[in-house]
């Protein structure tokens, strides 16, 4: 992580200063919200290949959803764009209970 | 992201230069627009000028070029935020303004202030304050606070302050102190409109009492001018 963010969320840092470390690395990133969705465009996650994990693209709703994508992502270099819609309560889909929709961008790093 | 491209885009933010990471959502193509030019993709024109809207609107988003969606991601240097006045207030405010992702300048010329064990990980300053603030040019993306209580020190930085574009400009003292400073400012010059800029007392009414609630109270009013909230601006249509 650069010092410049020292404490700050700096998750395309974290995740670089994983991938430098050696790991595989995928990092997602929303790219279109509508409706009351919790993070806006530009807020990213990094997952990596050993499984950690840092920073949302959405309140909790969606993210291991977002992981799984990531994990074939870091596999096969291809990147994903995925879109979430709103959670229908009776099936066990995943989405955003908000009520909000999302598009997510992920690729690997490096 | 090519580790190319991840390294400029690395560089960049370390530099604090302002920079705009565009993805081609349908295919992952990518571009990075910096101050130096282009890296990776070429970029229309069109997008080139959508891009450098995002850095100013400091707003990622995606656009439509010629039916392609694409993501323009803003990556501007941190917010600054000043602190003039190396004191209790400002040791707790620091640490709670560093997650919220300011770069911080601690200003005081009294050295057994600003030392830098008070105030591990920022720069501390031992200028002057109008000396420090004009090294610093503060802009539209500087929020600036006084906590000195010490006209000698409070005033020259409020001057400076006043003559900058920052956004917040906050200053620590009673509803007396705040008028007595005012009328000193007046003597500088400023008008009432310029003087309105001015949050004294500073930060949000939530009676505030400690070092660390006064810093909360500080930090939560700059957040609410930063993100337009109702509540204070309100205040600010009211005193203009």
């Amino acid at each position: 992580m650069s010092d410049m963010m020292t404490g700050a969320e700096d998750i395309l840092g974290l995740a670089t200063s994983w991938a430098t470390g050696g790991e595989r690395v995928a990092i997602a990133t929303v790219v279109e919200t509508w409706g009351s969705s919790p993070r806006p465009a530009g807020s990213q996650m990094a997952v990596s290949e050993a499984g950690r994990m840092a920073g949302s693209v959405s309140g909790g709703c969606i993210e291991g959803a977002v992981a799984d994508a990531a994990k074939a992502v870091m596999e096969s270099g291809a990147p994903q764009l995925l879109s979430f819609g709103v959670t229908n309560e009776r099936a066990w889909e995943v989405g955003l209970a908000c009520g909000g929709k999302v598009s997510v961008f992920v690729e690997r790093l490096g | 992201m090519t580790p190319t491209l991840l390294a400029a885009l690395t560089a960049a933010r370390a530099a604090k230069k302002p920079v705009v990471l565009a993805t081609r959502l349908d295919d992952g193509t990518q571009a990075l627009l910096a101050e130096d030019g282009t890296h990776g993709a070429s970029l229309p024109e069109a997008l080139v000028h959508q891009a450098l809207a995002a850095l100013a609107d400091d707003e990622s988003r995606t656009v439509e070029h010629e039916g392609v969606r694409w993501f323009l991601h803003a990556h501007n240097p941190p917010q600054r935020l000043v602190i003039v006045g190396a004191v209790h207030v400002a040791q707790a405010l620091v640490p709670m303004a560093l997650p919220l992702g300011f770069g911080i300048t601690v200003i005081d010329p009294r050295r057994a202030f600003a030392t830098a064990d008070r105030f591990p990980g920022v720069t501390v300053s031992s200028d002057w304050p109008d000396e420090a603030m004009d090294a610093l040019g503060p802009d539209r993306r500087t929020a600036i606070v006084t906590l000195t209580h010490d006209p000698k020190l409070d005033d020259p930085a409020l001057d400076r302050a006043l003559k900058s574009d920052a956004y917040y400009i906050g200053a620590l003292g009673s509803r007396k102190t705040h008028a007595a400073r005012l009328a000193r400012l007046t003597a500088l010059g400023h008008g009432p409109a310029s003087l309105a800029r001015i949050r004294g007392p500073v930060g949000l009414a939530i009676e505030a009492t400690t070092a660390p609630e006064i810093a909360l109270s500080i930090l939560a009013e700059i957040v609410a001018v930063r993100r337009g909230a109702a509540l204070v601006a309100q205040v600010a249509g009211a005193a203009a």
